[in-house]
C-alpha cells in the first residue's frame, strides 16, 4: 500500500491540512491536490523552472521537492502573486508590458523565481537577470521581453526607494 | 471615427489570465469519474513482438486496464492515417496506434495502462512482460541505402520512403558557361518540439450524447477531428475536437497522434473519461521531430560572383514512419533559390527510413534546411572569390523591379512559388547599419589585438507564409452588445486573441474588451485548418477584417432604417451607432441585434437576413513571400571552442504589421530558436538506435545566460495577396539564423581555416576543427 502522512502548510496565505503520499512531489499536490493549477510541470526532472514556487520566500523547483518536505512551511504560487483585490504585481504588469510572454506555460515558474530574485538583487544588471533566470526555459520569448520586464521593475522599485 | 487598432502595439488581451495563473491547459482540467493513462513504449529501436503479458500489471491495485493492439479489434486493426497522402511517397508507412507485432523505434507505442492515478498507470508499466526478439536498425542516413544495411521494417527491401525533385531552368547550360563551379557538402541537424508544455490528451465518449469530446494540446484541432473520424469510420460530426490553453506547439503538435486515437479508445472501452500527459522523457522519443539532412551542393557562378546555377543531392532523414507525408522534404525544396534570381536549380532529395522517432516539421519546416543550404552556397562563392558576404548577395538578389518574380519551383499543392513583393537589397542595408556591419573590421581587429576572435555573419532568407486555403472567422453582435469572434485557429502562443480583436473592434466600432473570443474549438466554428508554416495572420486577419466589416455593414443598414437617416451620416464607436451632427440620435449595437434575433410572434425587419452576424473565409490568393536579413556577432575561444553570441541584428519584412510588438516577440522567439539549432540542440541516438539525449541535461536547449540581445528592425512591404497587405512572421527568426551563425564562426577563425560542414556547432566539433586547421598550418 502507499505510504501516506498527513501534512499542513500555507499556500497563498489560506492553510491547508491533507494527507498525502509520500512521493507526491510538492508540484503535483498544488496542482491535483488543492487545484492550484497555475503551477506548471514542464520537465519534472528540475531543469526547465517552470514549475517554481517559493517556499518560506525561497524559489525552489516543485518538481524536485515532495509534498512532505513542505509540510509546516509557506508556500506562494503563482495564483498568490497578485494582490488580495486581485490588482496584479508590478512584475506581472511589467511582463504584460513588455511582451514578457506567449504560451504562458513558464511564465508562473518565470515569475516566482524573479519575484524572490528581485527582492534580494533590487538593482540588477542585465547579465545577472539573464543569470538569475538561466534555469527557467522559455521556447517562445526569446527571453527578451522577460528580462526588460524584470529590469523595467527593477529601475521603478529604485526610483520608488 | 473609429479607433485604428491596426499595427498599435496592443497590449496582449490573453495576458491578464495567464499572469496569474488562470490558464487553462489540458492537464488543468479534469472531470467527474476520469481515469489516468500511461503507455508502455518500445526499449528498442527494431524488434518483433512475440508476445505481452499484462497479467501482473493488472494485480496491481488501481489498475482498470491494460490495452495492447490486440484488445482494439478487427475495427480498429488498422495503422494511423496518411495525413498528406503524395505520389511520390513509394512506401507508405505509418504506425498503428499501438504496435501489432513489429516496433520500430524506441519509443512506438504498445500498451497503454488505464489507473486510478498517472502514478499508478506509471507504476504498473514496469510489470507488463513483453517478449521482443531484437532486429538490426538502421540509424544513419548516409549508409542507410547501402545494399548490406539494416532494414527500417522487416518487410521492406529498401529505406528509400520516396525521391523528390525541384528542377527548373537550363542547369546544364548555366554550369557550363560559368566562370566558376565550387561545391560543399554538409550535414544540418535540426532538433525536437520542446514547448514547455508536453503533450496532453483527454478523451470523453459519450455515445448517447455529446459523442466523443478530446482536449487535445494541438495545432490543428480541425485535421485531428478529420482524421479521427475518419480513423473510426465515424462522422465528423459525432468528433468534437478542443485545442484550449496550448504551452507552445512549434509544428510537431500540428500532426495526429497514435496517443490521440489510443486515448479516444480507451475513453470508449472504460466508459470514462481518461487523460494522458505527456512526461518529458515521452517527448523526446515519441513527439516527432527534425532530425538530419545531408546536402551535397555544386554553384556555378561568374568571376564577378553571379550564381548562374545550383545542383545537387539531399539525403532527408524521416523517421520510422510517415505521419506528416513530405512536408519536411518538400519544404526544404521549397526555398531554393532563396533571396536570390538563379535561373537554374536542379536538386533531388532521397528520403530515408530510420528506426528513430518519425519526423514533422519543428519551426520553419524544412525551410532552414533549404535556406542555409542557399546561404552556405553564398558564402562559399564569397570565400572563393574574396568578395564581401554582403557584396555578393547585393549581386544576386532578386530585385525589386522584378516582383512579382516567379523563382520557377513549386510550392505544396504545385502552385509555382512568386515572389509577390519585398527590396531585398534594402533590407540588407539596413540589418548592415543596424548591426554596425561597416565598422566590424575595426572591432575585430582591436578585439584580436587583445587576444580575441571575432566573427560576424550575414544571412538572408524568404519564407513562403500564408499557405490557403482559408482560416474563418464569425463575428456576431449578442443582445448585450457584446461581441462573439469565433475561429478555427488554436493558437499556441501567438496572441490570435489580440490580434483578431483588434481587427473586429476596429472594424466594427467596439472596444476589444467586449468582444468575446473562442478559438479551436470544432463544435464552435465549422472548419478551421491550422496554426503552421505561418499563416494564421495572413488568413484569419482578412477574415477577421471582413466578417467584422459585413457586420458593421448591416448594423447600419438597419440603424438608417430605425434612426430614419442616410447610412452615409452614420458612424459606430464603442458600440453605438450614431447619427453625424445630432448627437441624441442613437442606437446600440446590442439594441440592432435582438431586432435580427426576435423571440416568437415578433418579426425580422423587412429586407434583413436573421442575427446580426457575418462569417469569412477571405484569406489570401497566394503564398505571401516575407524576407529577412540577419548578422550574427560572434566571439569565439579556439582553446575551448566556446561560441559566445554577442550581438545579433534582424531586418524583418513581414508586409503590414498588425500587432509590432507581437511580430517583434516572434522573431526574437525564432531568432533563439534559430541560435539554439546552430550551437545546442542535438538529439543523439547511438548506433543501436537508442537514444541517448532524454533530459535537458544532455540536450541543451537555448537559456537567457547564453542568448544575445536581438536588435529588429522592420519594413513594411504590403502583400497584394490580401486585403491587409500581411504576411507571415511565426518562423522568419528561425529560418536564417543558423547560417548567419555559422558564418560568423568562420570569419572569427579564418586563420584556422576552419569550414564547418555541421550543426549544431558543439565545442568538442569546433575544437577538432581548430586543432585540424592549426596542423595544416603549421605543415
Amino acid at each position: 500500500m502507499a505510504d501516506t502522512r498527513d501534512i499542513e502548510m500555507t499556500v497563498n496565505g489560506e492553510s491547508h491540512a491533507a494527507n498525502v503520499e509520500t512521493r507526491t512531489s510538492l508540484g503535483d499536490f498544488l496542482r491535483h491536490g488543492l487545484g492550484l493549477t497555475g503551477t506548471h510541470m514542464g520537465c519534472e526532472h528540475g531543469v526547465c523552472g517552470a514549475c517554481t514556487v517559493m517556499v518560506d520566500g525561497e524559489a525552489v523547483r516543485s518538481c524536485l521537492m515532495l509534498a512532505v518536505q513542505a509540510n509546516g512551511h509557506e508556500v506562494t504560487t503563482v495564483e498568490g502573486l497578485a494582490e488580495d483585490d486581485g490588482t496584479m504585481s508590478a512584475l506581472q504588469e511589467a511582463f504584460w508590458k513588455h511582451h514578457g510572454l506567449q504560451c504562458g506555460f513558464c511564465t508562473p515558474g518565470m515569475l516566482t523565481s524573479l519575484t524572490a530574485f528581485l527582492r534580494d538583487n533590487p538593482d540588477p544588471s542585465e547579465r545577472d537577470v539573464r543569470e538569475a533566470i538561466s534555469g527557467n526555459i522559455c521556447r517562445c520569448t526569446g527571453y527578451q521581453g522577460i528580462v526588460d520586464a524584470a529590469l523595467d521593475v527593477a529601475k521603478t522599485m529604485q526610483k520608488g526607494s | 471615427m473609429a479607433v485604428r487598432y491596426l499595427g498599435a502595439e496592443v497590449q496582449r488581451m490573453e495576458d491578464p489570465r495567464l499572469l496569474t495563473g488562470h490558464g487553462r491547459y489540458v492537464d488543468d482540467i479534469t472531470m467527474e469519474g476520469m481515469l489516468h493513462a500511461a503507455f508502455l513504449r518500445a526499449p528498442m529501436a527494431h524488434a518483433k513482438i512475440r508476445s505481452i503479458d499484462p497479467s501482473r500489471a493488472l494485480a496491481l491495485p488501481g489498475v482498470h486496464r491494460v490495452i495492447t493492439h490486440a484488445d482494439l479489434g478487427a475495427k480498429y486493426s488498422h495503422r494511423m492515417n496518411q495525413l498528406y497522402p503524395a505520389p511520390v511517397i513509394e512506401q507508405n508507412k505509418t504506425q498503428y496506434p499501438l504496435a501489432k507485432d513489429e516496433v520500430c523505434y524506441v519509443g512506438e507505442a504498445v500498451a497503454v495502462v488505464v489507473a486510478d492515478s498517472r502514478a499508478i498507470a506509471e507504476d504498473a508499466l514496469a510489470l507488463i512482460d513483453v517478449d521482443y526478439e531484437a532486429l538490426p536498425a538502421v540509424v544513419n542516413i548516409m549508409t542507410a541505402l547501402e545494399d548490406d544495411a539494416p532494414l527500417a521494417h522487416a518487410d521492406t527491401t529498401s529505406n528509400l520512403m520516396g525521391k523528390m525533385r525541384s528542377s527548373f531552368g537550363d542547369i546544364e547550360d548555366s554550369f557550363a558557361k560559368a566562370d566558376h563551379v565550387f561545391s560543399a557538402a554538409f550535414m544540418q541537424h535540426r532538433g525536437g518540439c520542446h514547448s514547455m508544455e508536453t503533450r496532453g490528451v483527454i478523451a470523453r465518449d459519450d455515445p448517447w450524447g455529446d459523442g466523443l469530446t478530446l482536449w487535445t494540446s494541438a495545432q490543428s484541432p480541425y485535421l485531428i477531428r478529420r482524421a479521427l473520424a475518419t480513423w473510426l469510420d465515424e462522422s465528423e460530426e459525432r468528433v468534437r475536437v478542443i485545442a484550449p490553453d496550448v504551452g507552445g506547439g512549434f509544428g510537431p503538435k500540428a500532426g495526429f497522434y497514435p496517443e490521440e486515437v489510443a486515448i479516444s479508445l480507451a475513453a470508449r472501452i472504460m466508459k470514462r473519461p481518461v487523460k494522458w500527459i505527456e512526461d518529458r522523457r515521452e517527448h523526446f522519443i515519441s513527439t516527432t521531430t527534425q532530425r538530419d539532412q545531408h546536402w551535397d551542393l555544386e554553384v556555378a557562378c561568374t568571376a564577378e560572383g553571379k550564381i548562374l546555377g545550383l545542383r545537387g543531392t539531399v539525403t532527408h532523414e524521416n523517421g520510422a514512419y510517415i505521419p506528416y507525408g513530405i512536408l519536411l522534404p518538400n519544404s526544404s525544396l521549397t526555398p531554393l533559390p532563396g533571396a536570390y534570381s538563379i535561373p537554374a536549380i536542379d536538386v533531388g532529395v532521397d528520403i530515408i527510413f530510420t528506426n528513430t522517432v518519425p519526423n514533422s516539421p519543428v519551426r520553419g519546416a524544412g525551410r532552414p534546411c533549404g535556406i542555409y543550404a542557399v546561404e552556405r552556397m553564398v558564402q562559399v562563392v564569397s570565400r572563393e572569390l574574396g568578395i564581401d558576404p554582403a557584396e555578393v548577395r547585393r549581386r544576386n538578389y532578386v530585385r525589386a523591379d522584378q516582383m512579382p518574380y516567379e523563382t520557377g519551383a513549386k510550392l505544396r499543392g504545385g502552385a509555382p512559388c512568386i515572389y509577390d513583393s519585398g527590396d531585398y537589397e534594402a533590407l540588407l542595408e539596413k540589418v548592415l547599419d543596424l548591426s554596425d556591419y561597416h565598422s566590424f573590421k575595426e572591432r575585430q581587429a582591436a578585439a584580436r589585438a587583445e587576444g580575441r576572435y571575432l566573427g560576424i555573419g550575414v544571412s538572408s532568407c524568404i519564407e513562403d507564409t500564408g499557405m490557403g486555403p482559408y482560416e474563418g472567422t464569425t463575428v456576431r453582435v449578442e443582445s448585450s452588445g457584446k461581441v462573439a469572434v469565433r475561429t478555427g485557429a488554436a493558437s499556441q502562443g501567438q496572441g490570435h486573441q489580440t490580434m483578431i480583436s483588434m481587427l473586429v473592434a476596429e472594424n466594427l466600432g467596439v472596444k476589444p474588451e467586449d468582444i468575446l473570443f473562442e478559438s479551436a474549438d470544432t463544435a464552435k466554428f465549422s472548419h478551421g485548418i491550422g496554426t503552421i508554416g505561418s499563416r494564421v495572420a495572413a488568413n484569419v486577419g482578412p477574415s477577421a477584417h471582413d466578417a467584422a466589416s459585413q457586420v458593421r455593414e448591416k448594423a447600419l443598414k438597419l440603424a438608417a432604417e430605425v434612426l430614419e437617416a442616410s447610412e452615409a451620416d452614420l458612424d459606430i464607436e464603442d458600440g453605438v451607432v450614431r447619427v453625424n451632427g445630432a448627437p441624441d440620435l442613437s442606437i446600440t449595437l446590442g439594441e440592432l441585434a435582438v431586432q435580427l434575433t426576435p423571440m416568437s410572434a415578433m418579426r425580422v425587419p423587412t429586407g434583413f437576413d436573421p442575427v446580426l452576424e457575418a462569417t469569412s473565409f477571405d484569406g489570401s490568393s497566394g503564398s505571401p513571400i516575407a524576407c529577412g536579413s540577419n548578422v550574427a556577432e560572434v566571439e569565439v575561444d579556439p582553446g575551448t571552442g566556446e561560441v559566445k553570441v554577442l550581438r545579433y541584428s534582424v531586418a524583418h519584412d513581414c508586409g503590414v504589421m498588425i500587432n509590432p510588438m507581437v511580430v517583434h516577440g516572434q522573431i526574437v522567439g525564432g531568432v533563439v530558436h534559430g541560435i539554439g539549432n546552430a550551437l545546442f540542440e542535438r538529439m543523439i541516438y547511438d548506433d543501436q538506435g537508442q537514444p541517448l539525449t532524454m533530459n535537458y541535461g544532455e540536450y541543451l536547449l537555448p537559456l537567457a545566460s547564453e542568448m544575445p540581445r536581438v536588435d529588429v528592425t522592420h519594413m513594411e512591404t504590403p502583400s497584394p495577396l490580401n486585403s491587409l497587405g500581411v504576411k507571415g512572421a511565426g518562423e522568419g527568426g528561425t529560418i536564417p539564423a543558423a547560417a548567419a551563425v555559422v558564418a560568423a564562426i568562420e570569419n572569427a577563425l579564418t586563420e584556422f581555416g576552419v569550414e564547418i560542414d555541421y550543426y549544431p556547432v558543439d565545442p568538442q566539433y569546433l575544437t577538432e576543427l581548430i586543432d585540424a586547421g592549426s596542423a595544416q598550418a603549421a605543415e
